[in-house]
């Protein structure tokens, strides 16, 4: 199928895509790799009037060091993000998570912000960010303001990035040295994660020091495992342990039931794949 | 309207195009390049790859406006001064196709896969194509294709020193 008709503009500055999108009213809509976009206009699911391509901002693709952070542009696609060795010597997880989004084809166009922007709970980087404390960067007519990712994702494809507004960036603090897993459920190639768990361990001396997990899949938005988190700290990642801790992985969960799976086997799920991704984070 | 100029097989174009175009449309409808196809509504296929600057893309998930001042490779623009593309002639010798429809987008996620890792084993090749279905033939001599075509592109190789034996049917 083919989409419905619109307006497009490929502006050349973060500033000039953010009045076009004010100009277009309630009816634009940002594309940015389109992988998630196009597939939805072709269905004609949305009939946006303007689309604001993001394809002209070369300095959203970025990848840097500022400070004690990552910062990524988000406009970096997946592919770039997952080769790019800042990335992989200090955010080893969200490198490991994009490995396992899609497939080539669609890591070459799909990016970080366009990912993480749509928000599906089913989403592959959500978790990672949310488990990671990453920072959004978010630029609209008054400027830039940043939202840490606990008040990011807000429910099913909603996150706090406003209407006229354009995330630019995703900074991650530091994870040097840590061990972690993205541990992903589903059936078939390229296919979405059933349920997905994300972890990263500090390990000091064979005691967990620090914990970090998150959820794919479990609720309207990534779940952060707290209960998991707090359940490692002191503990050795020893196999009991682990399963001990894992029990705590559907708290503050809402596990959706769909035709892929019913709530109570997400929930098993959830306790399965936390225990696996935590002893392969410890190593 | 807005206007894109791409060059596409090696050849440059310039034309005015709607904004929600698609650029497999481009490719078969406004350039007459039929060898992209399409093979489904979800992006899932992976029938219609092409690369776009030297990356795998699947054309129906990119606007053709988006490929302005782009560089696109479609399966017609592989062979060269009338010989076919190593990973081409594997697919041929392997029998690493039945209907065929799926074929030129497997060729092109394979070109692509092999530009990135040139010696892939098994799972990788499995991997690396995993954006590309087969209704037909059980994706057995495809990988076999894509190993023996990795073959001969290695540096010194003249041929496929020795095709693996191809197997007929679907397993
Ligand atoms: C076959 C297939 C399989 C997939 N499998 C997976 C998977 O397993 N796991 C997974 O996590 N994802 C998967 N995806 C989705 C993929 O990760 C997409 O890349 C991603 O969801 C969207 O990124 P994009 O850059 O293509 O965004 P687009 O499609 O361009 O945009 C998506 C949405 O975000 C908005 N948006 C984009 N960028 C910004 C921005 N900078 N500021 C404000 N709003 C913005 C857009 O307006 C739109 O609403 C799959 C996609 C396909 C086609
Ligand atoms: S036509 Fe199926 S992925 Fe493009
Ligand atoms: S040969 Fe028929 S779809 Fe692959």
């Amino acid at each position: 199928m083919i989409p419905a008709k619109f307006d497009y503009v490929r502006p050349s500055t973060v500033e000039e895509a953010v009045s076009a999108l004010q100009q277009g009213g309630e009816d634009a809509k940002v594309l940015a790799g389109g992988q998630s976009l196009l597939p939805v206009l072709r269905l004609r699911l949305a009939a946006p009037s303007l689309v604001v391509d993001l394809g002209g901002l070369a300095e959203l693709r970025q990848i840097g060091e500022d400070g004690d952070m990552i910062a990524i542009g988000a406009m970096a696609a997946h592919h770039d993000v997952m080769r790019n060795e800042l990335v992989q010597r200090h955010v080893a997880l969200l490198g490991q998570a994009t490995e396992t989004v899609a497939d080539r084809q669609v890591r070459h166009r799909g990016t970080l912000g366009g990912a993480l922007a749509h928000a599906d709970p089913a989403g592959d980087l959500g978790p990672v960010a949310l488990a990671l404390d990453a920072e959004f960067v978010i630029a609209g007519s008054g400027g830039s303001r940043t939202v840490p990712a606990s008040e990011f994702f807000v429910d099913y494809f909603t996150t706090a990035i406003g209407e006229n507004e354009i995330l630019t960036q995703v900074r991650f603090p530091k994870y040097t040295g840590w061990g972690s897993h993205y541990e992903k459920f589903n059936r078939t190639a390229q296919a979405w994660s059933m349920v997905a768990v994300a972890a990263a361990l500090k390990i000091d001396g064979g005691t967990i020091s620090e914990a970090r997990v998150g959820l794919a899949n479990m609720s309207s938005t990534p779940v952060r495992a707290t209960g998991v988190e707090q359940a490692l700290v002191g503990q050795a990642a020893t196999a009991d342990a682990v399963r001990a801790a894992a029990e705590h992985a559907t708290e503050g969960t809402d596990a959706p039931s769909d035709a892929d799976a019913a709530a109570d086997y997400r929930e098993h799920l959830a306790r399965v794949l936390t225990g696996r991704a935590v002893l392969a984070a410890a190593g | 309207m807005a206007q894109v100029r791409v060059t596409v097989d090696g050849v440059e174009y310039a034309d005015d195009v709607e904004p929600r175009m698609l650029l497999v449309y481009y490719l078969r409808e406004r350039l007459g390049k039929t060898g992209t196809v399409v093979g489904c509504d979800t992006s899932n296929c992976g029938a219609c790859t092409v690369h776009l600057n030297g990356r795998s893309v699947k054309s129906c998930s990119v606007l053709a406006v988006q490929a302005d001042g782009g560089e696109v490779l479609t399966i017609e623009g592989l062979a060269r001064d009338g010989e076919l593309h190593p990973v081409q002639k594997a697919f041929n010798e392997c029998h690493a196709l039945q209907c065929g429809y799926c074929t030129p987008g497997m060729i092109m996620a394979a070109v692509d896969l092999l530009g990135d890792n040139p010696d892939p084993d098994e799972q990788e090749v499995r991997e690396g194509i995993e954006g590309n279905l087969c209704r037909c033939t059980g994706y057995q001599n495809i990988v076999r294709a894509v190993q023996s075509a990795a073959k001969a592109m290695q540096p010194g190789a003249e041929r496929p020193a020795e095709a693996p034996a191809p197997v007929a049917g679907g397993n």
